[in-house]
């Protein structure tokens, strides 16, 4: 090689960049994603999940079912032939543990999905990294929406298949005056928004709205304020540790469900397990998957999860069902995009680009057929209202007739529609990675 | 606005002011006397919660019973860490400080490690989960009997503190640990002994908040700020706890009337750190010469 300036120039460029800045190094497809798949090495993918700190209590759960679902995929044959390999690590419900482990994934363990989070706040901690990665993040609860980002796949319900039914069924079988409590922080302000215009079209009355602090178990005031609003029903969107003191609050403070039923969104069986059936019977609850549901596949998810290494919290709830199907969507898209651009080039970006309107069948889902989203990639799923019973179980007093289309915009129509490039704007223009 | 309302506020003020203060007790104890700052005091009150957990669980003790015997287990374990820890550090503050922080770290992962992350659930008798009505006021049973508890346990205090002759030992200490030493106190024995109370009263006031929200291992984090605020608040005096906690308790029930929790609570901490820049002493000093 002649020694020239363009020469010395080239190489020494290549090399400092190779050395000195690894992370900027980017393949020549444009993606950060660097790691080629080879037959006979597992795929792997990443568990980004809380194990210790406030958020342990849902996350733990998570991480459980899908290592369950991860041995059950294994077993069967694995994702086009190749065993899966968890990598799992603990986010420690600290937002910017998230944001660096989730790094840690892409970059170092070269995960090819990652599945994570239970809360709004994790999830917008971690997408920039996701979408500046082109990676893709498998969302396995229940969320907000107004979200377009070209690198999710939700397997949970959004607004609109959460509170719509529910308010409604509230307000024709209680009365018309309603009270709303929730946590403070994004989740339940935006679900009220939403239940606010599903309450105007049911003809409800709002009577008041109280917002408690992440974690606090004082209800004393709030529950003071019901009694003096003396609402038909409460509305709750309170999470976690306070959700099971504010449950208990309300019938230590005298209330009576039969009088002023809470309509929740969250208070599932792992939560009346944990604050005692008798708090929790006769309330509310909307949600796409019971632990009673009656199907051959959640008798087979519930007895197999159970019995096996993982099931030692004794129950089974949406969000872990939620989280289960996650990886199924993750095999149904993997292979859909391994037949169709070849094992070895499967990218995070393939698979989201080969996952629109992906079915999961009955003999899989336990909460039954969903499918996949072609456009805005959350899941078509059936809505259903379950009231719990006295021995902490969930009684299904009103499903939805046909699965409910995800609907990430429906309160801000004036925004646009989530399309697989991006959020649609009324004047045609789209915008990318809209969180 | 009606009458009935506030009088209801105002005495939910009284409840909210007796879970503050009995968070505070065992915290205002071992600050006071022997100046550690105890940063697993959370993790205490936990450890009384899984304690009556083990108990009603395992064994089967009735809930009121709960209540002295986590006073005597957790008081066990404070003992042993005064005399495995905090005994060597009472010449060195900011080490406890970072001593308790990592103890507090250990008591949560070790409970976590032993009974898991997922909630555990206190059974109480069935009266506890109903409510007196008098007139328009409405209140708990529960909170009665944490208001009830917590009355008892400061009655005793002040009767153990002003009464005995232990008391007298413990004021002496307190004031110049050298001068009561040469007056034949064994001051190593008064701090063992009030770590080991401070400790036992975390751990009724653990067996108590498990019943009002949830025993978990991490649930300890939430009460150790308050518990603190009333401390600092109070100035490290019985006395000045017991005041410190019945204002905030009072006036975040009152603000919590007029506007909401989240305000309620924003202005009660604006008006602590007001406080403190004007009376960093906080409310009771204490005569004595260490601090």
């Amino acid at each position: 090689m002649n020694i020239t300036r363009r020469n010395i120039l080239k190489t020494t460029l290549a090399a400092s960049s190779a050395v000195a800045l690894p992370h900027l190094w980017l393949p020549s497809s444009g993606e950060a994603w660097g790691a080629t798949l080879k037959k006979g090495e597992p795929i792997k993918v990443g568990l980004l999940f809380s194990l210790t700190g406030s958020l342990a209590v849902p996350e733990e759960d998570s991480t459980l079912v899908m290592q369950y679902a991860i041995d059950e995929i294994n077993k069967a044959g694995g994702v086009a032939g190749v065993p899966v390999e968890p990598v799992i690590v603990d986010a420690k419900s600290d937002f910017a543990v998230y944001s660096e482990k989730a790094k840690e994934l892409i970059l170092r363990d070269k995960v090819i999905a990652l599945f994570g989070c239970y809360t709004s706040a994790s999830r917008k901690a971690i997408l920039p990294t996701v979408m500046q990665r082109n990676h893709l993040l498998y969302y396995p609860t229940c969320y907000e929406g107004a979200e377009c980002t070209q690198n999710t796949i939700c397997t949970g319900p959004l607004a609109n298949q959460h509170s719509k039914d529910l308010i409604p069924f509230m307000v024709g079988n209680f009365g018309k005056k309603v009270f709303f409590v929730g946590s403070n922080y994004v989740w339940p302000k935006e679900s009220n928004k939403n239940a606010k215009i599903w309450l105007e079209q049911a003809g409800g009355e709002l009577l008041g709205e109280e917002y408690i602090p992440l974690g606090s178990s004082e209800f004393g005031p709030v529950l003071n304020k019901i009694r003096d609003a003396k609402p038909d029903f409460i509305f709750s969107t309170v999470v976690g540790a306070s959700d099971i003191a504010f449950h208990k609050q309300f019938k230590q403070e005298g209330f009576k469900v039969d009088d002023m039923p809470i309509a929740s969104l969250t208070t599932g069986e792992i939560e009346t397990r944990a604050m005692g059936a008798e708090f929790g019977a006769g309330h509310f609850l909307s949600a796409p998957y019971f632990q009673t549901l009656d199907n051959p596949t959640n008798h087979k998810f519930v007895e197999g999860f159970l019995s096996s290494k993982y099931g030692k919290n004794g129950t089974t709830h949406y969000n872990m069902e939620e989280t289960y199907i996650s990886a199924y969507v993750f095999k149904a898209g993997f292979e859909k995009a391994a037949a169709e651009v070849g094992f070895e080039n499967v990218t995070p970006r393939a698979i989201r680009d080969h996952s629109g309107g992906l079915v999961i069948e009955d003999a899989v889902s336990p909460e039954g057929q969903v499918w996949i989203d072609k456009d805005n990639f959350n899941t078509w799923l059936k809505p259903k209202i379950g009231q719990c019973q006295a021995d902490g179980t969930f009684k299904v007093v009103r499903a939805a007739a046909e699965q409910v289309a995800p609907d990430p915009y429906s309160i801000y129509p004036d925004l646009g529609v989530c399309t697989a490039d991006g959020l649609k704007a009324p004047d045609g223009k789209i915008r990318k990675s809209v969180i | 606005m009606d009458l009935g309302s506030l009088l209801n506020a105002l005495i939910l003020g009284v409840s909210i002011a007796s879970i503050w203060l009995i968070a505070a007790l065992g915290l205002t104890i071992i600050y006071g006397t022997a100046g550690v700052i105890n940063m697993a005091h959370g993790e205490l009150i936990m450890l009384g919660a899984y304690s009556s957990y083990m108990l009603q669980f395992y064994l089967g003790v009735p809930y009121l019973l709960c209540l002295p015997v986590s006073f005597v287990i957790v008081a066990l374990v404070g003992l042993a860490l005064e005399r495995g820890l905090i005994r060597y550090l009472y010449k060195r503050p900011l080490d406890t400080l970072l001593a308790t922080y990592g103890v507090s770290l250990v008591l949560m992962q070790g409970v976590r490690l032993i009974f898991g992350s997922d909630p555990k659930y206190l059974a109480v008798p069935e009266i506890f989960q109903s409510n007196v009505m008098l007139g328009s006021v409405s209140l708990s049973v529960f909170r009665i009997v944490v208001l009830l508890v917590t009355a008892l346990l400061v009655l005793a205090l002040w009767l153990l503190f002003y009464k005995t002759r232990f008391g007298i030992q413990v004021r002496a200490v307190m004031q110049d640990k050298e001068m009561a030493a040469s007056f034949g106190i064994n001051s190593s024995r008064i701090y063992m002994m009030t770590f080991a109370l401070g400790a036992g009263l975390a751990g009724v006031a653990g067996a108590l908040f498990g019943v009002l929200a949830i025993v978990l291992p991490t649930m300890g984090a939430s009460y150790v700020v308050q518990a603190f605020l009333m401390v600092v608040v109070g100035g490290g005096s019985l006395a000045g706890s017991v005041v410190a906690s019945g204002v905030t308790g009072e006036l975040q029930s009152v603000f919590a009337f007029f506007t909401n929790d989240t305000l309620a609570r924003f202005i009660i901490f604006v008006l602590i750190v007001v406080f403190l820049r004007f009376r960093p002493q906080g409310l009771f000093a204490q005569a004595g010469a260490r601090r």
